[in-house]
């Protein structure tokens, strides 16, 4: 039987055992000093440091064995199966879709509305509150963000690294406007979209001239100058402590999620006290809010704003010689990239009742980038997948209490979850470098629509 | 100069008076003018680094010039003052398109998009701005639909038909020059500037270029070309300019041109002395 599926490669397992060993070997030299040597701070304030060799081996041991089967097992596989395949005479890429790629989007909603209620049923009102908060609204909000700042970034080609100061000016717009005016979050919420969208556009007039690397430096900054002055302007921010006990959104008015109300949904419908009520409110929100976003980013595609921003990531010259305003095209993006970076903001104001300049540092933008390219820019499937990935993993590496058996008690996976993240990133720009979705559909056609493949289109360069 | 404009008469599109451009140290164009007729095909050649491109790039609005006047008269008799207008506002107010001599098309975006892509300003009209269009009221359905036409129209003239849903970057060079050609040309121009649109191309090719710019000229814009190929400015230009360093040397039709001892001077490299030689044998045997 083995005989058959893999023939006799004369020297194969010799091969993969010297390619194992050497893997071992390359290991042992990369994580002897990171990995098998621990340094610590005594009593003394002296610095000491003792030897890891168990965890080293497991290291070693895990590199040599994956080297050896991936050598000496999967490759002969996959390759014998490309020769299968070609000899039949099929195509590697095939031409009609299964049932489930064909209806991806309708089922992945589907699936998506379903999710709570599924999730109470199994695992009861109050286990179902980690599974709707963490993964659900935590995922969908940086899918949100991601998706606004792939109008800026995927569509009209604008590297921006300070989107999360659309994020920040969301969120302290809800949360003072609520806390000064009493408004509630269904009038808010355009509200702070709006005056996103206004500090997109002061954003865009000063860097209009600048393209590239400059610009990524000014919106990097932008980004920076808006923390600082949250941290700052203590009087109206509370600077650093934040602002606590922000109003939570209620159910246009009817049911509210506040203990005390007598509305209160759960009194009202004579259910058990629990506040997973309000977070799988929260989530059909935010899934309203997500399919919002797409609905109106596939919709400006289609028009022509959504067409210029494509070309102007192509070519700014090209696009002035038709008569293209660029100055507007560019604040049009900035503005409705910032519009959804605000809604996003102001729904995790409601969420978290508290909002604070520690939510809105660098990292988050780059998180949000990061998810825009992983999942290829202007896809929205792709960065979908990418967000699910990125931010579920993470969420996902808390769960993992299961290693510490392997790595030791004082494991704690998620202060892994920085390597792993950047272990991800090098993974699928080695392996797909246009990101999980690099094709991109045509706004028009004449006779077929033709996915244009990722090695046309071009990142863009202001 | 103000009545030289008012007096224009209306067979003139184009008139560039006085020109001059400067790179630092360097006079790229000196007080430079000439004119290009309504309805016809006008070829501005030159050695290299005459200042060919310096010029289109003044008239399209890419360069400021550092002096000189560029009128631009439109068939309805409005006027155009174009180094007063910004580069996109020279498409879209005046009517004038270019190309480029290094091909710049949107290679993501398919040949229909690129073709949709130029007729922005109508379709943004036709969109309320987008906001109608978004909310789906007004002509924005019906003048997409007929933007689709147009395009139509031109991949059909530029015999990119079969290529329409292909992207554009995926296409043969002699195609791209062509597409260039038909993406400008749905920005409704009524003059249209080419910079070198034969160069890279077979003779099979140039000779289909030969027959596209005619029919664009006889369906009334007015063509305004830099071109080296001579068997393409021979053919097909109803006028020629020619520049070195900056100046105009000749200017007529051209078979007055290619005798133009100056322009023969210019392009076979004669010493600056012997050019009066040759300039007075000339005309010592017209006397004859």
């Amino acid at each position: 039987m083995t005989e058959q599926n893999f023939p006799a490669t004369p020297g194969l397992m010799a091969k993969a055992l010297k390619e194992g060993i050497f893997a071992g070997v390359l290991a042992l030299g990369m994580f002897l000093l990171y990995v098998g040597i621990k340094t610590d701070q005594n009593i003394n304030n002296e610095l000491i440091w003792y030897p890891r060799w168990g965890l080293l081996a497991i290291f070693v041991l895990v590199a040599g064995i994956g080297r050896f089967l991936i050598v000496g097992f999967v490759a002969p596989h996959i390759n014998q199966r490309r020769l299968a395949k070609a000899k039949a005479g099929i195509p590697e890429v095939s031409e009609d879709k299964g049932f489930f790629r064909k209806h991806f989007l309708k089922i992945a909603l589907v699936a998506l509305v379903l999710y709570p209620p599924v999730v109470m049923s199994i695992y009861g009102t109050q286990g179902s509150l980690k599974f709707v908060d963490n993964f659900g609204i935590q995922i969908l909000i940086y899918v949100m963000l991601a998706w606004g700042l792939n109008v800026v970034v995927g569509l009209a080609g604008l590297l921006d690294l300070g989107y999360v100061a659309f994020y920040a000016v969301g969120a302290y717009s809800y949360a003072l406007l609520s806390d000064l005016f009493g408004l509630s979050f269904w009038v808010l919420l355009p509200i702070a979209g709006i005056l996103a969208a206004f500090w997109g556009i002061i954003l865009g007039f000063p860097v209009l001239r600048l393209r590239g690397d400059y610009l990524a430096i000014v919106t990097l900054a932008f980004g920076e100058i808006i923390r600082l002055v949250l941290i700052n302007w203590t009087d109206v921010t509370h600077g650093t402590a934040g602002i606590s006990g922000v109003a939570k959104a209620s159910i246009f008015g009817i049911w509210s999620f506040d203990v005390g109300a007598s509305n209160n949904f759960a009194k009202s419908f004579g259910l058990p006290m629990s506040s997973a009520y309000y977070k799988i409110f929260l989530f059909y929100v935010i899934l309203a809010l997500c399919m919002l976003t797409a609905y109106v980013t596939l919709r400006l595609r289609r028009m022509p704003i959504g067409r210029a921003w494509e070309a102007l990531r192509e070519d700014e010259i090209a696009c002035r010689s038709l008569g293209i305003n660029t100055v507007m095209t560019k604040l049009t993006a900035f503005a409705i990239g910032a519009m959804f970076g605000g809604f996003a903001g102001s729904f995790f104001a409601a969420r978290q009742g508290f909002v604070s300049p520690e939510s809105f540092v660098f990292l988050e933008s780059a998180v949000i980038l990061a998810i825009v390219v992983l999942g290829g820019m202007g896809s929205l499937t792709g960065i979908a997948i990418a967000a699910i990935a990125m931010v579920g993993g993470t969420e996902l590496l808390r769960e993992m209490e299961f290693l510490k058996l392997i790595f030791g008690p004082d494991f704690t996976p998620e202060l892994y979850r920085m390597l792993l993240f950047g272990l991800a990133m090098i993974a699928v720009m080695l392996f797909k470098p246009r990101g999980f979705v690099g094709s991109r559909e045509p706004t028009a056609f004449l006779k077929e629509r033709k996915a244009v493949s990722g090695s046309f289109t071009k990142e863009g360069h202001g | 100069m103000a009545s030289g404009t008012t007096t224009m008469s209306n067979d003139t599109i184009l008139k560039v008076e006085h020109l001059s451009m400067r790179f630092g140290g360097l006079m790229a164009i000196n007080d430079l003018s000439l004119e290009a007729k309504r309805g016809e095909i006008t070829a501005l050649i030159g050695p290299n680094g005459a200042g060919k491109t310096t010029v289109f790039n003044c008239i399209t609005g890419f360069y400021k010039p550092t002096m000189g006047m560029i009128t631009l008269n439109q068939k309805s008799g409005k006027q155009f003052l174009l180094e007063r207008l910004a580069d996109f506002e020279i498409t879209k107010h005046a009517k004038v398109a270019r190309t480029f001599q290094n091909i710049r098309l949107f290679s993501g975006l398919t040949v229909l998009e690129n073709l949709l892509v130029a007729q922005h300003n109508k379709l943004m009209k036709a969109s309320g701005y987008t906001i109608l269009g978004l909310l789906g009221v007004g002509s924005y359905k019906r003048e997409a639909a007929a933007a689709i036409e147009k395009a139509r129209y031109w991949l059909e003239k530029a015999d990119l038909i079969d290529r329409a849903d292909d992207p554009a970057g995926d296409l043969s060079y002699g195609a791209q020059r062509r597409l260039e050609i038909a993406r400008a040309m749905c920005t409704e121009p009524e003059l249209l500037c080419l910079d070198e649109p034969a160069a890279g191309l077979n003779p099979k090719e140039s000779l289909a270029l030969n027959t596209l710019l005619r029919g664009i000229r006889d369906e009334g814009t007015s063509l305004l070309l830099i071109e080296h190929d001579m068997s393409v400015v021979m053919e097909i230009s109803d006028h020629v300019v020619v520049l070195e360093y900056g100046q105009k040397i000749s200017d007529g039709t051209p078979d007055h041109v290619k005798n133009d001892p100056k322009v023969i001077a210019a392009y076979l490299g004669v010493e600056d002395d012997e050019v009066e030689e040759v300039i007075s044998e000339e005309l010592e045997g017209g006397a004859r």
